[in-house]
């Protein structure tokens, strides 16, 4: 997954990867037909069909409310009456993961929202005037590409508390490093194109040739890195929420229940398993579906 | 070359000046006087202040930054709220046991992930290809954590052959290295493979087997060594992720490592110690990318002149 960025990184930055002299109906609907015969990258499409629905219907789906503890069913193994069994409040652990999903779709679709607004923006500029404004955000990019990812997450996640909201925060401000580095090589070499000149020499702003003209010849990028991101913010989540340092209990999370199931290892390997299993699955999908998605959008990338 | 190296060192301070400003602005927006808390309720405003004199909080924002700035190039970091111990003393204790168990899984990552990579490449479009790279994507999708507490109950409580926690013998070790290595195992596997696929394409690896050579000798002398620079750009990289990223398998494993020292910061609020901690493993961070980078200018002579200085 990481080499598989870098390598995309490296293209974009090389030039390989514009795409602003292809015409658009048919550039998108020759990539979706690529992404149609990528079967692999299908069936992952379909798993994150799948997990949209779960999460938008978690009320109608889960079993049982997926905070109600009943101390009378505490740390049960699978059965007919809970599929996955409960844990140490008596809670349905399916429930729980079908309510999980919630927090990390949504974690992962809002935080890649942020850092693609920050690093857009940043990057744009940055690669549009050129100058003391590139230098400035240049350096900065660096110094946050130079923290050790997990230490800096964790760092914004203890200043500023923990909760749902807080994590889009830390992580948007964790990735948007690389949105950057990607939208100003891009838009470094779209900014040579004539029809950017002419829409300069006809009077158009700064603004305007940023927003109608350069951002949106970014767009297959920005697709890419956000459903490559998405997993990695997912992850990130769980790696927090596990720390103790993401989500709160009681909600459920899939990072904190495998938290509170590790101290039942012995007792009830089962609860610490399931939550992993689905994180796995989602991280899965995703990677293997924005890889398609690369392949699709730029076939001369296809290794 | 020289030019090169200097305009990376001169980055470098940059970027280490950027990570004291930003940790030290970060930590001192926490809600809370960490004076009050340390003392409890029960202190008085007298106390309160005597303590705040001591450790150099009753002075200015600015001039607090600058001598954290002077205590960290002299990698004295003042002392923990807590324990009262020195911060740089619990630092290299805690890191050298991380440093055992980076080293430990940067070995596993790369014996397992060459093997594995080589074999996928080998066995191109084979059964034992697909086992292989759906192996490493698990490996590189599954929560380093969450494959450690699957290690403990498989190996450590069913099969009972290995300790689950602690970290006092050789044997401590293995369940860790495995848990923290996999990941980066998996995507050594992925880079191993498709770069040796490239390099199987090219004719002098045709001219070696028409020649006669041993597949085994094709493989190992022509194929490998040249298929190495993009696998050892990955694999520096990510020792600098294991050498600062284990905080997640130190937690499972109860490990006395940096990385715990950093969640017991966090979670008693001893910012001294926190500080500490952030800026020590971002610069281990920092010094393990410069070293590699400087390496590969040696390597790589395409990075010194070309495009690599960006």
């Amino acid at each position: 997954m990481f080499n598989k960025q870098k390598k995309f990184e490296q293209a974009v930055l090389s030039g390989e990867y514009a795409n602003d002299d292809i015409e658009y109906s048919s550039y998108y609907k020759d990539s979706f037909k690529r992404l149609k015969k990528n079967k692999m990258a299908m069936v992952c499409a379909i798993i994150i069909v799948i997990l949209v629905i779960i999460a938008v219907f978690a009320p109608v789906l889960a079993p049982y409310d997926p905070d109600v503890q009943d101390y009378a069913n505490i740390l049960k193994a699978p059965s007919k009456a809970h599929l996955l069994g409960t844990d140490e409040y008596g809670r349905d652990i399916l429930s729980r993961i079908i309510y999980g999903t919630r927090v990390s779709l949504s974690v992962g679709l809002l935080a890649q929202a942020l850092a693609t607004l920050i690093g857009v923006t940043l990057g744009a500029l940055a690669a549009y005037y050129g100058g003391w404004v590139d230098t400035v955000i240049s350096r900065i990019t660096e110094i946050f590409a130079a923290f050790p990812d997990l230490i800096f997450a964790m760092g914004i996640m203890f200043v500023i508390g923990p909760g749902i909201k807080n994590i889009f925060i830390a992580l948007g401000l964790l990735t948007w490093v690389r949105t950057a580095r990607m939208i100003r090589g891009q838009i470094l070499q779209l900014k040579e194109k004539e029809y950017v000149e002419a829409a300069k020499a006809s009077g158009a702003t700064a603004f305007h040739t940023i927003t109608k003209h350069l951002i949106p010849n970014c767009i297959s990028t920005v697709i890419v890195l956000v459903t490559l991101g998405i997993p990695n913010a997912i992850m990130y989540e769980a790696s927090l929420s596990f720390l103790g340092l993401g989500i709160q209990p009681p909600t459920a999370s899939w990072g904190s229940m495998i938290s509170s199931a590790q101290p039942f290892i012995s007792y009830l390997p089962t609860y610490s398993i399931f939550p992993g299993i689905a994180i796995m699955i989602t991280v899965i999908a995703f990677n293997i579906f924005g890889d398609g998605l690369r392949d699709a959008l730029d076939p001369k990338m296809k290794n | 070359m020289l030019s090169y190296i200097l305009k990376r060192l001169a980055q470098t301070v940059l970027v280490l000046f950027g990570i004291t400003l930003i940790t030290f602005i970060l930590l001192n927006v926490v809600p809370g006087d960490p004076v009050a808390m340390m003392l409890d309720k029960r202190a008085d405003e007298a106390t309160i202040e005597k303590v705040r004199h001591e450790m150099g909080l009753d002075v200015p924002l600015p001039e607090q930054y600058i001598n954290f700035v002077k205590g960290a190039v002299r990698l004295d970091f003042g002392k923990s709220y807590f324990t009262k111990e020195n911060v740089m003393d619990a630092l290299v204790r805690s890191f050298k046991v991380t440093v055992k168990l980076a080293v430990m899984s940067f070995l596993f990552a790369c014996v397992i992930g060459l093997t594995c990579g080589m074999i996928a490449a080998v066995y191109r479009g084979k059964w034992i290809d697909s086992l292989l790279m759906t192996l490493s994507m698990v490996g590189v999708s599954a929560p380093s954590f969450w494959i450690a507490i699957i290690l403990q109950i498989v190996i450590g409580l069913k099969l009972d052959l290995l300790p689950i926690s602690g970290f006092d013998g050789p044997l401590n070790y293995i369940l860790p290295s495995i848990a923290l290595g996999t990941r980066y195992a998996g995507s050594i596997a992925r880079i191993t493979r498709t770069s040796m696929l490239d390099v199987i394409k090219q004719d002098y690896i045709r001219t070696a087997r028409s020649k006669g050579v041993k597949e085994f000798l094709v493989i190992m002398k022509h194929a490998l060594k040249n298929a190495m620079i993009p696998i050892v750009t990955l694999v520096g990289t990510e020792l600098g992720y294991m050498l600062t990223g284990s905080m997640l398998i130190e937690k499972v494993f109860a490990i006395p490592g940096i990385g715990k020292l950093a969640v017991d910061g966090m979670m008693n609020r001893d910012l001294p110690l926190l500080q500490g901690t952030v800026v020590y493993i971002a610069l281990v961070f920092v010094i393990v990318n410069l070293v590699v980078d400087i390496s590969y200018a040696f390597i790589d002579p395409r990075i010194r002149y070309g495009k690599g200085g960006e």
